[in-house]
């Protein structure tokens, strides 16, 4: 058993003089024991570094979303006990201002919520049913479909944005305006470029997400279906997503914030006026235009990464499982 | 933002869900009343239609007119231009040489950080805050990542007290404080720590789980083997995830090759920090050269590719073992 050679570990050596002390016939399950401790500590300590800096920045910033603008601009956040000070003013400001040159984040939140609600239900039903299809219509050359419109999913967005604006241009413009034209209360620029857009790219993703879950559904559940006459419809609505709900939850959180978070396709299809353009196109444009007024971009980000964090920490097991799913598989 | 504005947003928010409603109910009801001869061909079809028009619409047309048009000059005559532009113009070689940079560093330490971090939690007291400390900045969106590390790098001139933490600590160490995102190459650096940031929680919750589905009895038996910690790691831990590496490390290549959001809101790609994706976007949709945009797409696409080609093979062999 002399082959228990601490000496790869950082705290080899002390180890080894605790050794000599305890020399007695447990010595070699403590000294096990004793390693085990000593090496967690180092490892206690460099997770805690590694947390500690991965944190920061984040702290930073929401403290001084809170600080009055006066002193954001004179004093680091890391001196706030030297300079304390308080205020909602910043979020008052971001929000409620109604001057022209006041970012007026309200609109842009009812954007994003619009958005990200949208484009995440029409990508979750149409890629559930294709899944369902994928796992439980035998047909030859499913599953060469299957894998095609997995391959699709790593095309990069940039491969389609011209052409599919130029779609959007001839075909959906049209109907939009003929939709301000009937229900003037919509604005000819409106919702839906950026919903289909986010749809069409988000589905080869779900389709192979839920595929994995729908898959996995015991086969004799849907033959005594099938047995007892259910139609696919009735197969599909009744049992195939009742029991996917955590798949679907799943997929339909990971897709809401990256909706929410999404910049490129709101950049291009949104049309960046209050009408459309989510809280994401607003701030980046702020930091352009109010690169300097850290009372407002302090504010104004952290208004627009609340709410996926109140996702993530409220569902956060469907969360992880949604960036796992697919991910662990391999 | 007046009252009829909010009325006309909630109105089409209505709109939309009861049309989309009508649209899937009328689909699954002619399924299910589909004809009888030949009726599993229109269930499938029924079923398919929806997610194939919009990949066909969304992704397939686009990207094969893409392709297209990075072969055609602004008239529409078949060219090489777009290409030679991208590959010799000293700008546009630098945006290819950043994105390979970004490629090589922000997989590697990402996963390299994530892997050491979950390796030290697993099993430690408090394991899940620790996870939900590094974790969170996946939620958080490249802008708003982009914001917080801004801050973080902000420059103040002369002998003004500085308010970006970087350079307080440069300034406590004595330094002279620097204009870090105006100053090259270091800005291309600390743009890819912010990916760093981003992408090491993926990597670390992934590996943890990885580490979690080894079997405890081969970690006990190399500890009865009388193996140390390292060896364990490299021979037991390592080979048990290697697979979740892999996934890990394409994910997260895939997702720097494509960065665009981080680089478009620190610098919009001055300072010579600019990136295929976002390089792209400047000439497709802002300078209106819409074949050196396409051309820079397919450059893009075709250096993704060999990752794709591995994934699917991957996802192929998986599928044969079920």
């Amino acid at each position: 058993m002399s082959s228990v050679a601490p000496a790869d570990l950082p705290v080899g050596k002390d180890l080894g003089t605790l050794e000599a002390v305890e020399e007695t016939e447990y010595a070699q399950p403590k000294t096990a024991r004793v390693k085990k401790r000593l090496t967690s500590r180092t490892a206690t300590i460099v997770s805690l570094i590694i947390a500690v800096l991965w944190t920061i920045p984040t702290f930073g910033l929401f403290l001084s979303s809170f600080r009055p603008a006066e002193l954001i601009r004179t004093t680091g956040w890391w001196t706030y006990f030297q300079n304390p000070g308080l205020t909602l003013e910043n979020y008052g400001s971001v929000l409620f201002s109604a001057s022209s040159s006041s970012p007026q984040l309200g609109a842009y939140i009812v954007n994003s919520i619009a958005i990200a609600l949208i484009a995440t239900i029409i990508p979750l039903v149409f890629a559930s049913m294709a899944a369902y299809a994928f796992a439980w219509m035998k047909f030859p050359g499913v599953n060469v479909l299957f894998v095609l419109i997995f391959a699709l999913q790593i095309i990069p967005l940039q491969m389609a944005l011209v052409p599919l604006l130029q779609i959007f241009s001839t075909i959906l413009r049209p109907m939009q305006a003929w939709l301000h034209d009937v229900v003037p209360i919509i604005p000819e620029q409106n919702y839906l470029p950026v919903w289909l857009a986010h749809s069409m790219f988000a589905i080869p993703l779900a389709i192979y997400l839920l595929h994995n879950f729908i898959s996995q559904i015991p086969g004799d559940i849907i033959e005594a279906a099938r047995v007892d006459g259910a139609s696919h419809g009735q197969i599909f609505f009744r049992i195939v997503l009742p029991l996917s709900v955590p798949a679907l939850a799943s997929f339909a959180i990971f897709q809401f914030i990256w909706v929410w978070n999404d910049l490129l396709v709101a950049l291009i299809f949104s049309g960046g006026t209050q009408d459309v353009a989510p809280l994401t196109q607003r701030l980046a444009e702020l930091t352009g235009t109010r690169g300097q007024d850290w009372q407002l971009l302090t504010a104004a980000a952290f208004i627009s990464i609340i709410v996926p964090l109140i996702v993530f920490f409220a569902l956060q097991r469907y969360f992880v499982r949604g960036l796992l799913v697919g991910a662990t598989k391999g | 933002m007046t009252t009829a504005d909010l009325l006309g947003k909630l109105l089409q928010v209505v709109m939309a869900l009861v049309i989309f409603a009508a649209i899937v109910g009328l689909l699954i009801f002619f399924i299910d009343k589909a004809p009888k001869r030949g009726r599993d061909y229109w269930q499938l079809l029924g079923f398919l239609a929806p997610a194939l028009l919009f990949v066909a619409v969304g992704l397939v047309y686009p990207a094969i007119r893409t392709s297209i048009l990075a072969f055609q000059d602004s008239s529409g005559d078949w060219t090489w231009d777009n290409f030679i532009w991208a590959l010799t113009q000293p700008a546009a070689i630098r945006t290819l040489l950043n994105t390979i940079v970004w490629v090589l560093l922000v997989p590697t330490f990402a996963t390299a950080v994530g892997l050491a971090y979950a390796v030290f939690i697993d099993r430690s007291r408090g394991e899940r805050y620790y996870k939900v400390v590094l974790f969170m900045p996946i939620a958080i969106s490249f802008v708003g990542a982009s914001v917080i590390w801004k801050f973080v790098y902000e420059y103040r001139s002369g002998e003004r007290e500085q308010i970006g933490l970087l350079n307080a600590i440069v300034v406590a160490f004595g330094g002279e404080p620097v204009q870090w995102l105006q100053t090259d190459p270091i800005n291309t650096i600390l743009l890819i720590v912010v990916m760093i940031w981003v992408q090491t929680g993926f990597a670390m919750i992934v590996l943890s789980a990885a580490i979690k589905g080894i079997p405890t009895e081969q970690l006990e038996a190399a500890q009865l083997d009388g193996t140390n910690g390292w060896q364990r790691f490299t021979n037991v831990t390592l080979p048990g995830i290697q697979g979740a590496l892999v996934v890990v490390l394409t994910a997260i290549s895939i997702a720097s090759l494509k960065v665009f959001d981080i680089v478009r809101t620190m610098t919009a790609g001055n300072f010579d920090t600019s990136v295929i994706a976002n390089e792209m976007y400047t000439q497709a949709f802002r300078a209106s050269e819409i074949g050196r945009g396409s051309a820079l797409a397919l450059i893009l696409f075709v250096l993704v590719l060999p990752i794709v080609i591995y994934n699917v093979n991957v996802l192929r062999k998986q599928r044969e073992i079920r």
